[in-house]
């Protein structure tokens, strides 16, 4: 059951044992029944109410009564969100990711690096199966949520858990309120709570001081941070357990950049963050750790300051110096 | 470098005669649109010399009078217009849509979706009467009467092609990136159709529409094998029924100078209906949510 091919990294901590419990753990996740999952969905908005590092009542359920969460007793530092094991993933006959293995951690920030076509954007867009509209995809391996296969999951569900903001700021053809509700209506929240959702979301984002008074008007007339801002709350409505965000900031202006990164470091706190990122820097301020991808490989991955000042790898100290990419 | 590549440069091409090409090649294009231009509004002068005359309340409001008689309107040609439009509508937008949806949304390249687009453009260059002759023999032989809803369906079919066109086009504009949000919120595909890619195309869907109304406004030859037309107000929507364009071809062919006139007058209204109609739609259908592109 042990993961082959792991890449060789500090943050992948998770031992044999813990490895163990996650998978043994995955049956009581498929035989929750939809009426239970339905409960928690309308719960969610309220519950996120507290920032809290663990705020989301869907672990909580787990951790209280299900089996016990092998990585708080472990006490081996800090857990794996989302375990990734030998990931091979193809367009057609071309293999766009090698073999990657890696975990990603709880509540830390999580940043992809690498040339352009390197396969970071693809890895991401597997963690919520979002390649599985691209024609002709194929993966293999295994993506652990929390322990759960994510290709077992429900799609629509784990992509609740797994909310993903793309390079593009994409609103909805509908006003700025919709457009945060659109997820919540999506999940069958209750509606007389939309409001108050909404509002928690904007404020996470943000966003709430400047669109408090035109939440009826089209979220068109909002400039491209806000738009992309606009964006972030519409993923955190839904209350996601892990952000994916591909490129957020490579359209925008330096200091909506500066915006979206402070916003980043706040949402740390209540979620587990991926990012791919162009901009080096970038991932040198918000992430905690970083991940190099080149040719489809996970090349190196660590923490941030150890890809950044003392690379392992010869490729990596090119492109993080600038030799290359 | 530079000084070698400019004295390779054959000196006809440089300079004035450059500029002398370029002027005769846009003036031509210019020439073009003022020809054109010229055509259409000749005949929408002409339209309003010889109709005008015939334009007064009475016109809009009364039946069609006795012959050899003078006065008179088209009132039952005008209702008829809007039954069978309104008719057509029902059958064409809802399956014209529906398949211009499946083409852009779910069908994506397949054997299927081609063939079925190679169909629909051949069915937008059927000529019109092909349809009126099916309805005919499915619908009106049957039923032994030319009727309201023979003439729209049979419009409604001439409709579908158009607006599945259209539909596709329009759907296929809307960004990528607004499915694959909608996808990445856990939406399932048929809420991000409907709530998302549908309303960021409302704008072309809703002009498509109107483009295939006013195709099938100005439709005479299915009309004539379907509706056949009606001096009086329609009596239900199984009874023949009068149409303008039908109106204008018996006014246009008959011998008196009063039906000649009305024939102008009508159409005049039949050009100015739908250009005020589609002006309209346009105006209060501008959606201020739609995409930049």
């Amino acid at each position: 059951m042990l993961p082959t091919g792991r890449a060789p990294c500090t943050a992948d901590i998770m031992d044999k044992e813990e490895q163990n419990d996650a998978t043994s753990s995955q049956h009581w996740a498929r035989d929750r029944s939809p009426s239970e999952e339905r409960t928690h969905l309308k719960v969610g908005p309220k519950a996120a109410s507290t920032p809290q590092p663990t705020p989301d009542f869907k672990i909580a359920a787990r951790d209280s009564d299900m089996s016990p969460n092998s990585h708080s007793k472990s006490g081996a530092g800090e857990a794996c969100k989302l375990q990734i094991s030998n990931l091979n993933f193809y367009y057609g006959s071309f293999q766009a990711l090698h073999g990657i293995s890696m975990g990603v951690q709880k509540n830390r920030v999580t940043a992809f690096i690498g040339p352009s076509g390197c396969g970071k954007s693809t890895f991401l867009r597997t963690l919520n199966r979002m390649n599985e509209e691209t024609p002709q995809a194929r993966v293999e391996g295994e993506v652990l949520l929390d322990g759960e296969n994510i290709f077992g999951l429900e799609i629509s569900a784990l992509r609740r858990w797994v909310g993903m903001v793309f390079q593009r700021s994409t609103p909805f053809p509908k006003s700025i309120f919709d457009n945060i509700a659109y997820g919540l209506r999506i999940h069958g929240a209750d509606p007389a709570s939309l409001k108050d959702s909404v509002e928690k979301s904007l404020r996470r984002a943000s966003l709430w001081d400047d669109v408090k008074d035109k939440l009826s008007q089209s979220a068109y007339g909002l400039s491209g941070g806000q738009q992309q801002r606009l964006c972030i709350a519409r993923a955190l409505a839904v209350n996601p357990e892990v952000l994916l965000l591909d490129e957020p900031c490579s359209a925008l202006d330096p200091i909506s950049t500066a915006k979206i990164e402070d916003l980043i470091l706040e949402l740390k706190s209540s979620c587990t963050i991926v990012i791919v990122t162009h901009n080096m820097q970038q991932a040198a301020r918000v992430a905690d750790y970083t991940g190099f991808f080149l040719m489809g490989k996970l090349v190196e991955f660590d923490l941030t300051q150890t890809i950044f000042k003392i690379p392992s790898k010869k490729e990596t100290e090119d492109y993080v110096t600038g030799r290359f990419g | 470098m530079a000084s070698e590549l400019r004295t390779s440069i054959p000196a006809h091409i440089g300079g004035g005669w450059r500029k002398w090409r370029g002027f005769v090649g846009f003036g031509l294009t210019g020439v073009a649109t003022l020809i054109s231009l010229g055509a259409l509004f000749s005949i929408l002068g002409y339209l309003v010399i010889h109709g005008i005359g015939a334009i007064s309340w009475n016109f809009f409001l009364k039946e069609p009078a006795a012959v050899g008689e003078s006065g008179g309107g088209i009132a039952p040609s005008l209702l008829g217009t809007a039954i069978l439009v309104g008719i057509s509508m029902v059958v064409g937008a809802p399956l014209g849509v529906g398949v211009g949806i499946y083409l852009s949304e779910i069908a994506g390249d397949t054997r299927f979706a081609r063939m079925t687009r190679i169909a629909i453009n051949t069915f937008i260059g059927v000529p019109s009467i092909v349809i009126g002759i099916f309805v005919y023999f499915v619908l009106v032989k049957p039923t032994n009467t030319f009727s309201a809803v023979a003439g729209g369906l049979a419009l409604g079919i001439i409709m579908i092609p158009i607006m599945a066109r259209t539909t596709e086009d329009v759907l296929r504009l809307v960004p990528n990136s607004i499915r694959e949000a909608g996808l990445a919120l856990g939406a399932p595909k048929w809420r991000v159709t409907f709530d998302l890619v549908l309303p960021a195309a409302r704008a072309g869907v809703i002009t498509g529409g109107v483009l295939a109304i006013a195709r099938v406004a100005g439709e005479t030859a299915p009309l004539i094998l379907t509706a056949l037309g009606n001096e009086y107000y329609p009596s239900g929507l199984f009874k023949p029924i009068d149409e303008i364009t039908l109106r204008i071809l018996k006014y246009a062919r008959g011998p008196y100078d009063v039906w000649h006139q009305q024939a102008y007058g009508a159409a005049l209204i039949l050009v100015f209906g739908v250009a005020i109609g589609s002006l309209l739609l346009r105006l209060t259908t501008r959606d201020y949510n739609a995409p930049d592109r």
